[in-house]
């Protein structure tokens, strides 16, 4: 895996690569209006291209969960459009890349074995066993859980659980993977673990993440772009570039830039809830 | 993510304990040491022995006697125990109080009819049991069937329930002669009254167990376009398992109930009747030692179907069902 990675220093993908190319998503004026009548969304609009790592971060009810539903295609936009300008229609009418989905719990089958549940997907794609069994061993051996095949998910720590779950996500060697606080139920060093580990599968897989959180050290660890979102109604309040190359180590957590990105990313998350008490 | 098992130590350990590592050595400062000295306490040497890994016992309830572990015996023994005592109290009372044979017997007596009459009464034995088990197999076919159509169409749910709630709230007793009326042969309504009595749990456990996959699982089968062939399958099916498990439970009990009780109403007779018919028939000659042994079959027949049941449950959930694990704290 590691002859992959680009040379250490360079940032996985250079901004002006980015700039370049075409967004692999482009949300227009979305927004989102619940049958209850809460308004969700407003009228956000979001690019993020391809193979970046953007994080959602804003207080709870700022709507960061409900923009991944949408953008996962699990929900339909109230108005607005959700576009992938790289993509083209396949068979079904659908233009979306291949996409996974990591949600908060590891989501897995609790009948199944871990080799069983990160073979789920590419067995809904109609791949045959021995082929899908092959993939879904290397995925997991990519997360670091070569040896646990068989385990099943209660045998596994609520880390391990959450291995399975990003293996299962990759084994479809996706586009584009979406993630919903995916690591806010871990303990401090299991989650500095999985960001650390999560860093390397994205620089050598080269896929786009968005990653939905809550903590602005999380979302100024892992990526290049924090996109602030303020709550009711949500709404994008600030788009933040952390221009840190990438490898990304544990100094990194210590350093200058660290904090004062910390600082900078807190002041505009307090900004946007103050702006809301204002109104 | 290169780091083979990073976290793995901190969560449960599956390739056994770690080794234990010795002590640290201690550092203490000069007035704890000079206190130490004046006291005559040797800190190098620790107050309780060191105790070696395969010292350390296991629980109790893991230790096995002739094979079987500790914390099973109890769980026989009792029960055991309680039928012996009972079975001995009746007998005392019934030769103390001279209750003649024909009020209530002995239970050595009815031992003693039991094997005596035997080869008449396995006959009806096995004609209730697969009365039973044919019905109890037609409720799980046509309670699975109808369940998964309520979850693919809530209006055929909406529309049939209420329907399938009537049936289960008539007692049987009282459709049954109409039954055995519309029925030209007289195994096949009593196959249908204990069918109709058995079906309505399994429809129900299992509709609610097909509808209580996790959401979020329901969601990732949705992102990844899964059929609805493919999301029942491989997500709701299972799901429901344990649910329908439950189900299959009671309703086994009910089939047996639903057999004996339409036999009784039925009550026909000739060589191709069941233990029902064998209770009546011995009720109206006045042997009750005879009476006793086949109502001993039915019970232990709603016995054995029960432990069936309950085995086959425990086999499809043990390894992932919290409802067949053993917990060890």
């Amino acid at each position: 895996m590691s002859a992959l990675l680009p040379p250490d220093g360079a940032s996985a993908v250079p901004a002006e690569e980015v700039a370049r190319e075409k967004p692999l998503l482009r949300c227009r004026t979305v927004s989102k209006r619940f049958s209850n009548g809460t308004l969700a969304l407003k009228e956000v609009d979001l690019d993020v291209g391809q193979r970046q790592f953007v994080s959602l971060l804003g207080p709870s009810g700022c709507g960061k969960s409900t923009l991944l539903k949408l953008i996962s295609g699990l929900g339909e936009p109230s108005a607005g459009e959700i576009e992938w300008p790289t993509s083209a229609y396949d068979a079904m009418g659908h233009a979306r890349p291949d996409l996974s989905f990591v949600f908060q719990e590891p989501t897995l089958l609790p009948w199944a074995s871990a080799l069983r549940n990160v073979a789920l997907p590419l067995k809904i794609a109609g791949l045959s066993k021995p082929e899908r069994l092959a993939r879904a061993a290397e995925a997991l051996a990519a997360v670091g859980l070569g040896g646990f095949e068989a385990a099943y998910p209660r045998e596994l720590s609520g880390g391990m659980k959450m291995r399975v779950s990003i293996a299962r996500a990759m084994v479809t060697r996706p586009r584009i993977l979406l993630m919903d606080e995916p690591f806010a139920a871990l303990d401090e060093i299991t989650r500095a673990r999985l960001n650390n580990d999560l860093l390397e599968l994205w620089r050598s897989e080269r896929f786009t993440v968005i990653f939905v959180t809550h903590s602005v050290y999380e979302s100024v660890f892992l990526s290049q772009r924090i996109v602030v979102m303020a709550p009711r109604p949500g709404r994008i309040h600030a788009d933040i570039a952390v221009d840190e190359p990438y490898p990304r180590h544990s100094t990194y957590r210590t350093s200058a830039v660290y904090a004062t990105h910390c600082s900078t990313v807190s002041a505009a998350l307090e900004d946007a809830m103050d702006r809301r008490r204002a109104a | 993510m290169s780091t083979p098992g990073a976290e793995l130590g901190a969560g449960v350990s599956l390739r056994g304990a770690p080794k234990a590592s010795p002590p640290p050595p201690t550092k203490r400062s000069p007035a704890a040491e000079e206190l130490a000295q004046a006291m005559d306490i040797d800190h190098a040497r620790p107050l309780v022995a060191p105790v070696a890994d395969e010292d350390i016992p296991v629980a109790d309830h893991e230790r096995r006697i002739a094979g079987l572990r500790a914390s099973t015996w109890p769980r026989l023994l009792a029960p055991l125990v309680l039928g012996l005592a009972f079975l001995g109290l009746w007998t005392l009372v019934v030769r103390v109080r001279q209750i003649p044979v024909y009020i209530l017997p002995e239970p050595w007596v009815i031992a003693q009819t039991l094997v005596k009459d035997w080869s008449s009464l396995s006959g009806s034995l096995w004609i209730t049991l697969s009365i039973s088990m044919a019905a109890l197999t037609a409720a799980v076919v046509v309670g699975m069937l109808l369940a998964v159509l309520f979850t693919q169409s809530k209006w055929l749910e909406r529309s049939l329930f209420p329907y399938a709630i009537v049936m289960q709230v008539t007692p049987v007793v009282a459709i049954a002669p109409l039954i055995i009326i519309w029925a030209d042969n007289v195994m096949l309504s009593l196959l249908i009254c204990a069918w109709l009595v058995a079906f309505f749990p399994i429809l129900s456990n299992t509709t609610l167990g097909l509808n209580s996959a996790d959401h979020h699982l329901v969601n990732l089968f949705q992102l990844y376009r899964a059929s609805r062939w493919q999301t029942l399958w491989n997500l709701r099916l299972p799901a429901a398992m344990p649910y329908f498990l439950g189900g299959l439970r009671i309703s086994g009990g009910l089939s047996l109930i639903g057999a004996v009780v339409a036999e009784f109403v039925a009550g026909t007779g000739g060589a191709e009747s069941g233990l029902a018919y064998r209770i009546l028939e011995a009720g109206y000659q006045l042997q009750i030692p005879r009476m006793f042994a086949a109502l001993t079959l039915v019970s232990l027949c709603g016995v054995a179907i029960f432990a069936g049941l309950s085995l086959i449950s425990h086999l499809s959930l043990r390894h992932w069902h919290d409802s067949a694990m053993r917990r060890e704290n």
